[in-house]
């Protein structure tokens, strides 16, 4: 029935499918919303709301979870689209970050390289703009990404898992020891690298507390990740990746290079970690090595998860929801519970029980995640249309009750 | 008929070893340009295995797989399949939670040329090719009768909607020859038919071979200009429909020895 419309409109231009346009304007309007709020409104409010936003929704911790967005639709990509699953990919978070550590502070003492930089001359060590930086995080990732993948591609479903799991923490590993290779110091080991330069934005020099400012910058970062997740679902080599997802042997017979496409779906995902990587360098202004663990990994896999697999705006909201529950909602609610009851608990020790609480409830009632992706949720209530079928009946039934 | 002209896929003395079974033994075997030949034989004669050599899936232990004058034994699926050999499979492998459309685009995927930047940034020749590619995949689901599924995923397409869908796929990967591997299974004799003249229609207008696997012995005797015997992994007999109906060695592999005698 509407085959003649879809036509007429695909041949005009490009064919965007109407919820993704809303949902694009709608993630606009917000950004902007709350970017309004922040900056305009709230400075003007009393200060007993101002002191409730800073406890329940700091800047800060929106700052970070926007960080957890770009690297999880990076993720989305690898597991969402071309179902890999991936149980490393803090690493190629660890590396983003040490190349931020690498080319915008004073790490590298010896040397003294400006360029687009908007911290002094004078300073020792590398200094390139932060953008050229995110650049360089997406390359080293990408080339990383390729490298781990080209050998543990070949794996299938569970065995990749555990190889990608063991290459999560070799590479973080590698940074906590790196502090004397061979007299070399990669990562200056669990010291860090601390501070990282400001981001020049314009002429501004952005301190550690222009949040507004980094704000935008990852709002940024985060839509790009989506038109580029978008663009790339919607075209050749996204077509592949589903098709490997649904059946890898099918999709080989029908021309798809395995290997290939595998590798460039590793590799777009890299190159979002490593953007994640950058930003995050730049939001907590350091790399430290002890903070790259397993649990990164899982984490983004559970925002994958939750927010709905393969849909960027079910990740997105997957990805705000998880961070902000770990960074704020849970200390906040644990504060607030235990001044009312007088008690003790340290709430945000909890966390992973909570979290895995939560993830079990999930896979119980909603497996297909907060927004699911169509295609995965028609799967997974395959047979509620027994369900369905017989409301209609029930409600008549009950009619003739009445 | 088109027995004559020159093969577009050759098989020479394919055999496959699975440690010590023989499931392939020194079959040699034509596809002659634009034929309809057939693939018959008992459960377990070695002809999907024979299948998957042709396809790149297995490496023969021994012996050589030529298209179109090119050796291609061994060569991986995907390099075989864009070369233009097609297969559909036994147990429908649809990309199910696709719909038909792009089921159909994804065997394209080595036609197009678009890269990643390219698609990412829209460029006005991956639009076009883009547009082209779904005209195109428009254009072969109703060539192949099923056009107005093209929103549809594939999963929710009647088993022989789906069937037809393969076919499409198949095509779409613009092949020379065309493996199908038991086509009619499920079908009702109506269904088998009416896919007698489909088949004869796709290879008239696409222009290529198709070899058949293919159980139901009417469909064999009507749709087929040469039909190959295996059993055992063995050749037995090669031949037109009328010489193998009856020709003994086939009619004992198919019903035993006594069969032939009560007769």
């Amino acid at each position: 029935m509407s085959i003649i419309t879809r036509k007429k409109s695909g041949s005009k231009r490009r064919k965007v499918p109407a919820s993704q346009r809303t949902w694009s304007i709608g993630f606009l309007t917000l950004a902007i919303a709350v970017y309004i709020f922040y900056t305009y409104i709230v400075p003007h409010t009393p200060d007993g709301f101002q002191s409730q936003i800073q406890t329940w929704f700091p800047p800060s911790a929106l700052n970070e979870a926007l960080v957890w967005v770009i690297a999880a639709l990076g993720l989305n990509i690898v597991v969402g689209y071309a179902g890999l699953l991936d149980l490393g990919f803090v690493a190629f978070w660890a590396i983003g970050g040490y190349t931020a550590g690498w080319f915008m502070s004073g790490f590298f003492y010896q040397l003294n390289i400006h360029f687009g930089s908007e911290s002094p001359k004078t300073f020792p060590g590398i200094h390139l703009s932060f953008w050229i930086v995110l650049l360089l995080g997406a390359l080293i990732c990408a080339f990383f990404g390729i490298l781990i993948g080209a050998p543990t591609l070949r794996l299938k479903s569970d065995y990749l898992a555990i190889v990608t799991l063991g290459f999560g923490e070799i590479i973080p590993q590698v940074f906590v020891n790196g502090e004397n290779i061979h007299g070399f110091n990669l990562s200056n080991g669990t010291k860090g690298i601390s501070p990282v330069d400001n981001i020049g934005l314009f002429g501004k020099r952005l301190g550690p507390f222009d949040l507004n400012y980094k704000y935008m910058i990852f709002v940024f970062m985060a839509a790009l990740m989506v038109f580029i997740s978008l663009r790339l679902r919607s075209g050749r080599l996204g077509r592949a990746w589903l098709a490997i997802r649904e059946d890898e042997l099918a999709a080989s017979m029908m021309g798809v290079p395995l290997m290939k496409t595998k590798l460039s779906a590793y590799a777009v995902g890299a190159i979002s970690g490593g953007l994640a990587g950058v930003a995050y360098a730049t939001h907590v202004n350091g790399i430290f090595a002890e903070r790259f663990q397993f649990s990164i990994s899982i984490i983004l896999l559970a925002m994958v998860v939750l927010g709905g697999m393969g849909n960027v705006w079910g990740v997105m909201v997957g990805a705000l929801l998880i961070a902000w529950v770990n960074s704020t909602g849970l200390p906040a609610l644990g504060n607030e519970i235990n001044s009312t009851f007088n008690t003790n608990i340290n709430f945000p020790s909890y966390t992973f029980l909570i979290f895995g609480g939560l993830l079990i409830l999930m896979m119980l009632f909603r497996r297909e995640g907060i927004l699911p992706e169509s295609r995965l949720k028609m799967v997974l209530h395959e047979n509620d249309d027994d369900v369905d079928n017989e409301a209609p009946h029930k409600n008549i039934s009950e009619e003739e009750a009445l | 008929m088109s027995l004559d002209s020159a093969p577009v896929l050759e098989a020479k003395n394919i055999s496959v070893e699975f440690g010590g079974l023989k499931a392939v033994e020194d079959v040699s075997f034509e596809i002659p340009d634009r034929s309809v030949v057939s693939l018959i034989g008992p459960n377990g004669a070695g002809k999907t295995t024979f299948f998957n050599v042709l396809t790149g899936l297995y490496k023969p232990t021994s012996g050589f797989v030529i298209y179109n004058g090119e050796d291609i034994t061994g060569v991986v699926p995907h390099v075989i399949a864009a070369k233009g050999v097609a297969r559909t499979f036994q147990n429908i492998r649809l990309f199910g939670l696709m719909t038909a459309e792009e089921n159909v685009m994804v065997a394209m995927h080595s036609h197009l040329k678009a890269g990643i930047i390219g698609t990412i940034i829209g460029s006005p020749l991956q639009r076009r090719e883009e547009r082209e590619a779904r005209e195109e995949a428009r254009a072969l689901l109703s060539f192949v009768g099923i056009g107005k599924t093209a929103p549809e995923f594939a999963r929710n397409l009647s088993y022989g909607d789906q069937r037809r869908l393969e076919v499409a796929r198949a095509l779409a990967l613009r092949p020379k020859v065309l493996l199908l591997d038991e086509p009619t299974a499920g079908m009702n004799p109506q269904e088998s038919a009416v896919f007698v003249d489909f088949v004869h229609k796709v290879r008239d207008e696409k222009n290529l071979a198709i070899l058949l696997i293919e159980h139901d012995m009417s469909v064999v005797m009507k749709v087929s200009e040469r039909i190959t015997v295996l059993d055992r992994g063995m050749k037995i007999a090669e031949g037109s429909p009328a010489d193998i109906k009856s020709n003994p060695r086939v009619i004992e592999a198919y019903l035993g020895k006594s069969a032939e005698v009560n007769k």
